[in-house]
């Protein structure tokens, strides 16, 4: 007899395109910014990029625009606009 | 002490996950298991980590996952010690639960699993109440918060299971807080190489219970220990240290003030000013007992 187990495997987006929440999206001014990383220990969705020079991008395709990096980022160089 | 820099890259709990727009159970998971690494077994009671990890056949966790009934995390984590220690091997259990799984309907098992010393890292994220079920009072609530059955606000404290852990004669207790990641992600990495019962509680804002915006998540949590409303501290063989975050706002003149941490958050509404003196008085009484009881043995 085959027996099912209800087990679940570890994937990327794993309820859909969770972009397609957000209302306003983050925009990084790279000039402002002095990569200390906050906004990318802070991302409470593991959205925010961070590259091996410490400088931060966004994966758009998740991120729900709740805001957290802007507000933490001590110099402002993380704007929320309109999505 | 770490430093936010020396974080490791690696993720192991993925993006696009079901949590709530600045959820603040995902910061702390995250970053919990960054510490612990691969090598870990997570179990997790009803709670919203259910919901987060998503829907079957699919999970946002990196790492094996037991989902348990409400009660029933720290039983089943016990057993799932025994049997990998049995297997010959070492591997971390987590549980990593939320507040009403620990304060109220798991807390006959965590006692049990305590008390037997099991070899067990329990963590709890608290975010005040049960939010998963849509936000009803829990032993974690604290005075004068709204939720959908107190409506007028909680007339009773916050449990202090902290010390009741403590209590119970475990090797390491700490509180830690999302705003302070490395404080946390030290904590971890302490508790990760220690044997025995481990118990650590995590203050996790919810946005949507809290009545919160989404971007205030990080703030409010280090509102709340720069007002000296949640301490963080550790008890280490029953000496009591209160953490490097928490050791300026034991003295009045540093602390910020209380309005600040509730006017942010819609479930302090219902509060009036003697309430607030009430807590302020609280606040004052806990900050003093505790300086005298920083490097004591205290259990």
């Amino acid at each position: 007899m085959k027996v099912l187990i209800p087990k679940s495997k570890p994937s990327k987006g794993a309820v859909g395109k969770t972009g397609l929440w957000r209302t306003s999206k983050p925009v990084v001014h790279h000039d402002k910014c002095i990569k200390c990383v906050i906004c990318w220990a802070f991302c409470p969705e593991t959205t925010i990029i961070r590259f091996s020079d410490n400088s931060v991008d966004i994966d758009y395709e998740y991120c729900k625009g709740c805001g957290v990096c802007a507000n933490e980022c001590p110099v402002k160089a993380i704007e929320m606009v309109d999505d | 002490m770490t430093s936010i820099k020396q974080l490791p890259y690696e993720e192991y709990f993925l993006a696009g996950n079901g949590s709530c727009p600045g959820c603040g159970l995902t910061i702390g998971l995250r970053n919990v298991l960054k510490a612990l690494g691969k090598e870990v077994y997570m179990v997790v009671p009803a709670s919203c980590s259910s919901v987060v990890q998503s829907p079957f056949p699919n999970s946002s966790a990196m790492v094996p996952l037991l989902n348990t009934p409400f009660a029933a995390a720290a039983a089943a984590a016990s057993g799932m010690v025994r049997a990998l220690r049995l297997k010959g091997k070492d591997s971390v259990v987590m549980v990593w639960a939320g507040d009403g799984g620990t304060f109220d309907i798991g807390f006959a098992t965590l006692s049990g699993a305590a008390e037997r010393n099991e070899d067990i890292l329990y963590i709890c994220y608290d975010n005040e109440a049960y939010m998963n079920t849509g936000g009803h009072r829990s032993g974690a609530t604290p005075f004068g918060t709204y939720t959908g059955t107190t409506p007028t606000g909680k007339k009773e404290n916050k449990k202090n299971v902290p010390f009741i852990m403590a209590a119970h004669g475990i090797q390491y207790v700490a509180t830690a807080s999302i705003a302070f990641i490395t404080d946390l992600y030290d904590k971890i990495l302490k508790a990760k190489d220690m044997k025995g019962f481990r118990y650590i509680q995590i203050f996790s804002p919810c946005t949507p219970g809290w009545l919160l915006p989404t971007e205030k998540s990080v703030e409010s949590a280090k509102l709340a220990v720069q007002t000296g409303i949640y301490p963080l501290f550790e008890i280490e063989n029953g000496v009591f240290k209160i953490s490097p975050p928490s050791k300026p706002y034991l003295k009045k003149e540093k602390r910020k003030s209380l309005t600040d941490y509730f006017k942010i958050q819609g479930r302090f509404k219902n509060l009036k000013e003697e309430d607030i003196r009430l807590i302020e008085k609280w606040v004052d009484e806990i900050s003093e007992e505790y300086s005298s009881m920083d490097g004591k043995k205290v259990i």
